[in-house]
């Protein structure tokens, strides 16, 4: 585990390529490491949403960034519906992996087992299902009456990446109860984390804080990023920015009025990617 | 005391949580202004029931082992109540939320839509799934969906403890009857008309032998309403508080 001195120093260590995990809007997601991810120029990554995505994986889609999305859902909320997911999809430009919530989680828990795949209830029937190669329905081997069942592949992210209010100096990261950032962790290769603060308590010494907390046991490496889930929220820490949001929905309905968003809140990261 | 039409859904929705005792606990998905403000009507008017789990945001949500734990709550039998819509619903209330297909099918995709959500595993585990969908037209309630995330009815080996109660739509509400695989008309909101859902609707549905006419509610329901539920939505729905119920979030 290291202590980095920029997001970039995060960022770089993510390939061309790349399975990359990425947390909901709502649960803290690592906004200043997807700008980085775009400033450098990264292609082809396969992103699994946890469970659903919204403006950040939009602006990866735009970017260029991504080659195949996992996802059960898009959509930027109350702001509308998600422009550059929706075109790609529409144009066949990203390779779609539609799924539905439950899959992904039980999808993540079977890595955190070790085992390749995990039965999971309904899904029979669904298209979803019928579309799935790496999902199967079989008779239920252990006969307990329950019928046919479906199992969905192990889901092995080569990194988790997410953004928290905090983690100590040993790398233990402040999750709250936001459990989906624990499972994404355990299951993918390496975790890569951005922080409002590194702090000098010792996350773990308090079991009030340890419960709440990712063992730096999972984590590959930290960096401050301040304000690093703007413009969605970190919750106790800021709000959603509803009206940067708006603007985006609004803009990047076509290439070019997304071209010129980005050419705007790009211009911090540039800048911090120069220094 | 004239009504608007979202506070019309809201007490037809509360009517059917509150008219039935096996509804104790009822969760609410993202997006769902409507669907919520009727658990916590029903709420109100009762004094005890349901307790509504809304996952929207942190006023009524008391999950706190992550995204699954709404899904693993659902599937153990601890959720009676659950609320979907879809793009497209059909005849046998199929439910597609993904698009609209192109040339050959899925995955071509002629209009696509933000995806399935949990719909492919919630429709089997919660025993009363109500359907909502306020525009009721032929290109929403048609003879046969496009795609299908979640089915309306499975087949006799299929575990399924869960599946479609209801619809919901801004011009009726009908039931489903799962054996048959059917809708049936069973009350018109008014100033609405038999003849007007059937000129809306893509698909054949049965008629209750007597339609009824939607009751637009009482002046002290809508009090209720506009008053203790409408504050309380506005912890999750800000804009929609103030959109229907003129209720401005407290500084």
């Amino acid at each position: 585990m290291n202590i980095f001195d920029n997001v970039e120093a995060l960022s770089v260590r993510v390939p061309d390529g790349a399975f990359v995990a990425l947390p909901p809007e709502y649960s803290w997601v690592p906004a200043s490491l997807a700008r980085a991810l775009i400033v450098q120029g990264t292609r082809d990554l396969h992103v699994l949403c946890v469970p659903i995505g919204g403006i950040t994986v939009d602006m990866l889609i735009g970017a260029g960034c991504i080659g195949t999305l996992e996802a059960a859902a898009v959509s930027l909320g109350e702001a509308g519906l998600a422009p550059r997911f929706t075109e790609a999809v529409q144009s066949g430009s990203i390779r779609m992996k539609d799924s539905t919530c439950p899959a992904i989680h039980a999808g993540l828990q079977a890595a955190e087992k070790g085992v390749p795949f995990m039965p999971l209830g309904g899904l029979i029937g669904s298209d979803i299902e019928a579309n799935r190669d790496d999902w199967r329905v079989v008779p239920d081997p252990m006969e307990s009456g329950n019928g046919p069942i479906a199992l969905v592949s192990a889901l092995k992210p080569d990194f988790a990446i997410f953004h928290s209010p905090k983690a100590d100096r040993h790398g233990n990261v402040w999750i709250g109860k936001r459990r989906e950032l624990m499972v994404m962790a355990h299951a993918a290769k390496e975790t890569l984390v951005t922080v409002e603060k590194v702090v000098d308590e010792d996350l773990l010494a308090d079991e009030a804080t340890a419960a709440g907390t990712l063992s730096n046991l999972y984590v590959s490496g930290i960096a401050e990023a301040k304000n690093g889930a703007w413009p969605s929220v970190l919750h106790g820490v800021y709000e959603a920015d509803r009206e940067e949001i708006a603007t985006y929905a609004y803009e990047a309905k076509t290439v070019e009025g997304f071209q010129a968003f980005m050419e705007r809140a790009l211009t911090h990261t540039r800048l911090a990617a120069a220094e | 005391m004239s009504c608007q039409p979202e506070e019309l859904l809201i007490c037809v929705i509360a009517d059917l949580l509150e008219s039935d005792p096996t509804v104790r606990h009822v969760a609410v998905g993202a997006a769902s202004p409507i669907p919520g403000s009727a658990v916590l009507l029903c709420r109100e008017e009762t004094g005890d029931r349901p307790r509504a789990s809304i996952i929207h945001g942190e006023t009524n949500n008391p999950f706190t082992d992550g995204a699954r734990e709404i899904f693993d709550c659902a599937a153990q039998g601890r959720i009676d109540a659950f609320f979907l819509g879809g793009v497209q619903i059909d005849g046998q209330a199929n439910i597609n939320l993904l698009g609209t297909m192109g040339e050959g099918g899925y995955p071509a995709i002629d209009r696509r839509f933000p995806g399935s959500f949990g719909s492919a595993y919630m429709y089997f585990v919660v025993p009363k799934v109500i359907l909502f969908r306020p525009e009721h037209s032929r290109r929403v309630f048609v003879n046969e969906v496009d795609f299908i995330s979640a089915p309306g009815v499975s087949a006799r080996d299929v575990h399924r403890p869960g599946g479609p109660k209801f619809l919901v739509t801004e011009l009726c509400l009908m039931s489903f009857d799962a054996e048959r695989a059917r809708f049936r008309l069973e009350s018109v909101h008014p100033p609405h008309t038999v003849e007007e859902v059937r000129d809306n609707t893509g698909f054949d549905f049965d008629v209750a032998d007597t339609v009824l006419v939607t009751p637009e509610p009482e002046a002290d329901r809508l009090n209720v309403l506009r008053s203790r539920v409408g504050v309380e939505i506005g912890h999750t729905y800000p804009g929609f508080a103030s959109r229907v119920f003129g209720i401005e979030p407290a500084k």
